[in-house]
């Protein structure tokens, strides 16, 4: 394997000045890997706004910081662990959660909550569309990984999160045949502390350098580099072994080291090992490290020096204090019986100076290794956005609606997620006031009566078809998901996922998809405060479809301005939002039709806006009841959550609802954003709010019953939809009898 | 002035919520005491919090259970000191043998946390007394080794001695012999239990239509010791 392109090694001479040993090509190679130079995508990062008043500190760092006042800070950082977790699923998941707990620790904060947002392959349906069961059929053996895949990662997770006492409080899921024999898995972690203990980061000449935590062994070489490839051959001495333990004692040591205000700098080890780590600590701070390499404690002694520096084993940390402070501290790391060791010290040369056996075996400045040089990658519109637009698609309107919405239900992207969340520890702390499924994102509680929101949302399908459109969606769902909890959004975090750079046309997806979290970030005043992004998410069968994840946090004061999905008995539905019947990317047409190709449905950032003030403040005013935002699925999907998540039936008429759709089935299943669903009882006032509103399209569309009756819709004084509530559920915890004999 | 203390392992992690429940909800002076500690005095109530210790190595709770500090909680087991352990703590209670039986993995093979409905089956221990006999309440359980069993000499034992203190109500999560969710020793100072208590002490859960009932435990403790 090539370490650097020849123009790369190059550049490297030309600084140098010299010609570069294998080490220091090894050290370089690391760190200028896409995975950790962002050399393909960090221009476009730069876009960003920068400017915030909350914002301490936003993207480019291990974690954003944003300040909620009182002396409170939030962290937040996400990462993915796709080609790990696609080889080795259990150890790949587990692993990535290990890094973004120890990005916040890294920060001076304590991890108080983990969301994940997982994409698969196909997994077994019943309820899916011929198309996609006989694709499953005729692939098998690819196919027959995806359930492999999605039982390991989610215990990959569950283990390391359960086991260090962090709740796992929210997540999202997809499956698409792009992932097939592949898997996304995208994990981030929300941190909590106090501004004044946040790391500060200033070092001064003589300070030490203290790495604590486990041994470095062979585990996770050249992780970075085999991330920033295909995935061809599936290479398992490139993933890591997860070791929570030993990540809960880290966790520890750093807490106590923190509140004793011991440490100067801290740095977690992750993709580049020692070489990332140690390269861009030292250009951060703009000073020099002196390391002896002999000190680093190996986990075998015929390691080669390239091997501990780019080894990408888990759970270690790097510290630096100063000489006066180094005993208290290692009575601390003495304590828990965390192995550590002084491997270097600060110098003012600026220079990461790599000694063995009083032998310098590798010597170049900081900034050139932690700056890759970066690339001009070229975007070309791809021909099949167009031809998928205007593809001409005929789906026969079903004359069973009642089975149609119960094979949506069935959907495992749609499906209830319980038999994943119940696997997750998502009670510990005590700050999971809410718990999953009774709001659209996840409720924490902070203190002095605040509460922070948070949620993931993907939507792969939608991105293929238009990532502009596509990513505009994601952002928008997230923000509704804050919102109709009762939230108001203080900033996003993006995870951007695609196939390989050097394609233009992935490239192209690529831009587009980070025009509009620029747009959307701007547009809205919301702050982008950090973000990853992951090329070359491809094996032999294909790239992934484009696959942002976007996070999003939120801020409640009040347990009363949370609004929950469920609704109550006798409760008067409304709708927000128009339906359109652009259906392109829809579950409804992928899932259930086996179809791609149609129009993405539009979304206008005004109304948008507009829509999710509104809801908002009838929130705050507590006019409702409850709230749900329409996403996938549609309408009939967010209607039919809300009584089985309440066990009361609804009566919806559907002919007032404000919509373009020509057909029944389109109205019912369509993605149109910007949509939320309300329950009151309180109609009259909430239509004097609503009348206060310009260009306000709602519509009154049924009431809750009493009790488990069932699920009904009408259109022109028929019943088009008449669902039984037993049957509905069951349908709807469809994933845990697929999963079941796994 | 009463005083209640909390063992800690390495990887211990419900230790703060207890921590949080004693001090803040009763203000009860509450000491975290290192595992290493083999020299303990004055404690009114010791209650070991779920976990991980040791990282569940060899089985849970077995290498704690050897532990310098667990040597002290079995002095003060015999001397009639309450004695609450809450999942990991139940674990190593169990292994420690100062309660019968074993905890094994749950029947699915997963980890499970969610809330379920207990029955009180013995009110006549410290952290019982202020329930009624089979009253039933909520709380979520969290744990991937749940699954409690005895064999069926010991499950008579138990039962004529009267040791069940909760068992599972309509739905067994982990498969456990008899529902059983909790037990207590002959002399009935010493409870384990794998739901946790702790996290049922928002008053907020309250908006979401759950209670706080299950924190009658602490409740009856904090009585108990107060006599």
């Amino acid at each position: 394997m090539e370490i650097l392109t020849s123009s790369e090694l190059n550049y490297l001479k030309k600084k140098l000045n010299r010609e570069p040993n294998l080490l220091e090509k090894e050290i370089v190679g690391a760190q200028w890997s896409e995975h950790c130079s962002y050399k393909s995508s960090k221009k476009y990062i730069k876009l960003l706004s920068k400017k915030w008043d909350r914002i301490i500190k936003g993207p480019g760092y291990d974690a954003g910081i944003i300040d909620i006042d009182n002396g409170d800070v939030i962290t937040i950082h996400i990462e993915s662990h796709n080609h790990p977790s696609a080889v080795e699923p259990y150890g790949g998941a587990a692993t990535g959660v290990g890094g973004i707990i120890r990005d916040i620790i890294s920060m001076g904060t304590m991890p108080i909550a983990l969301l994940n947002a997982l994409r698969f392959g196909h997994i077994n349906s019943p309820f899916a569309s011929n198309e996609i069961k006989t694709s499953i059929r005729t692939n098998n053996e690819l196919h027959s990984a995806s359930k492999w895949l999605l039982k390991n990662v989610v215990r990959g997770i569950a283990d390391y999160g359960n086991c260090i006492g962090i709740p796992t409080v929210g997540g999202e899921i997809e499956f698409d045949e792009s992932f097939t024999n592949y898997c996304l898995v995208d994990v981030a972690a929300i941190g909590f502390g106090k501004r004044k203990n946040l790391i500060k980061n200033i070092i001064q000449e003589d300070d030490i350098l203290i790495l604590a935590g486990s041994s470095t062994g062979r585990d996770g070489i050249h992780g970075a580099s085999f991330a920033s490839k295909e995935l061809a051959v599936e290479n398992r001495s490139a993933v890591q072994i997860p070791d929570p333990f030993m990540e809960k004692l880290l966790v520890e040591v750093t807490k106590e080291a923190i509140e004793a205000n011991i440490l100067k700098a801290v740095k977690d080890l992750g993709g580049g090992g020692l070489s990332c780590c140690l390269s861009e600590t030292s250009a951060n701070l703009n000073k020099g490290f002196d390391i002896d390499l002999g000190q680093v404690p190996l986990k075998y002694n015929d390691m080669d020096p390239e091997e501990i520096m780019i080894s990408e084993s888990q759970e270690r940390m790097l510290y630096i204090t100063n000489k006066d402070k180094l005993k208290s501290f290692a009575k601390i790391l003495q304590k828990y019986e965390v192995p550590f060791a002084v491997i270097g010290t600060v110098k003012n040369h600026k220079n990461l100076v790599i000694n063995k056996n009083g032998k310098t075996i590798a010597n170049m400045p900081s900034h050139l290794i932690a700056y890759a040089p970066l690339l001009n990658r070229n975007g070309k519109k791809p021909k099949y956005i167009d031809d998928l637009r205007v593809k001409e698609i005929s789906v026969t309107p079903p004359h069973d609606l009642n089975k149609t919405l119960l094979n949506m239900l069935a959907n495992p992207t749609i499906a209830s997620k319980n038999w994943i969340f119940q696997q997750f520890d998502h009670e510990i702390g005590l700050r999971t006031i809410v718990k999953p499924g009774i709001t659209d994102c996840a409720v924490i509680k902070l203190n002095n009566n605040k509460f922070l929101a948070a949620k993931l949302d993907g939507n792969s399908k939608l991105c293929y078809h238009d990532p502009y459109q596509g990513t505009l969606t994601c952002l928008s769902e997230a923000r509704a998901n804050l919102i109709s909890a009762g939230a108001h959004p203080i900033g996003i975090v993006d995870h951007l996922q695609f196939g390989n750079p050097e394609n233009p046309e992935i490239f192209w997806s690529f831009k587009k998809s980070i025009e509009a979290l620029i747009d959307f970030s701007n547009f809205n005043k919301i702050p982008v405060v950090g973000g990853k992004v992951s090329f070359y998410n491809e094996t032999k069968i294909g790239p992934i479809k484009p696959s942002p994840v976007i996070g999003m946090l939120g801020l409640i004061k009040g347990m009363v301005g949370v609004s929950q999905i469920r609704p109550t008995a006798e409760d008067t539905l409304y709708i927000i939002g128009i339906t359109s019947d652009n259906m392109g990317g829809s579950e409804y047409y992928e899932f259930l039709s086996g179809v791609k190709g149609g129009r993405v449905p539009p979304l206008d950032l005004q109304t948008d806006l507009n829509n999710s003030r509104i809801v908002l403040k009838i929130i705050k005013e507590q006019l409702i009841s409850c709230s749900h935002d329409c996403s996938k699925g549609g309408l009939a999907i967010a209607l039919a959550e809300m009584a089985i998540s309440s066990n009361c039936g609804l009566n919806i008429d559907l002919d007032k609802l404000p919509n373009t759709c020509e057909r029944l089935d389109f109205l019912l299943f369509a993605e149109t954003p910007s949509r939320f669903i309300i329950g009151t009882k309180n109609e009259e006032k909430l239509e004097n709010e609503f009348a206060k509103c310009k260009n306000l399209k709602y519509s009154k569309i049924g009431k809750v019953m009493d009790t488990g009756d069932n699920i009904t819709f009408m259109a022109k004084d028929k019943k088009i939809i008449n669902l039984e509530m037993k049957n509905a559920k069951r349908y709807y915890e469809n994933i845990s009898s697929i999963m079941k004999n796994q | 002035m009463l005083k209640i203390g909390i063992p800690i392992f390495p990887g211990s992690n419900c230790d703060r919520d207890i921590y949080h429940v004693l001090t803040k909800f009763y203000k009860i002076k509450t000491d975290f005491i290192w595992h290493k500690k083999d020299k303990i005095k004055n404690y009114n109530a010791i209650v070991i919090p779920g976990g991980f210790s040791f990282g569940d190595r060899l089985r849970a709770g077995l290498i704690a259970a050897h532990s310098p500090i667990i040597k002290e909680v079995k002095r003060l087991g015999n001397d009639g000191v309450p004695v609450l352990g809450i999942c990991n703590g139940f674990q190593i209670l169990v292994e420690s043998q100062l309660l019968p039986g074993s905890l094994i993995k749950n029947n699915s093979l997963n980890f499970i946390c969610k809330w379920t409905d207990l029955k009180v089956r013995n009110t006549n221990t410290p952290f019982t007394s202020k329930f009624k006999m089979n009253e039933l309440f909520k709380i979520p359980i969290a744990n991937g080794e749940g699954r409690f069993i005895l064999n069926k000499a010991q499950l008579k034992e138990v039962k004529k001695k009267n040791q069940i203190v909760f068992s599972y109500h309509n739905d067994d999560p982990n498969g456990s012999i008899d529902s059983i969710a909790g037990i207590t020793n002959e002399e009935r100072n010493i409870v384990g239990m794998m739901p946790h208590p702790e996290r049922t002490c928002q008053s907020e859960l309250k908006l979401f239509g759950l209670t706080n009932s299950a924190m009658k435990i602490f409740d009856s403790l904090i009585a108990y010791i107060k006599k």
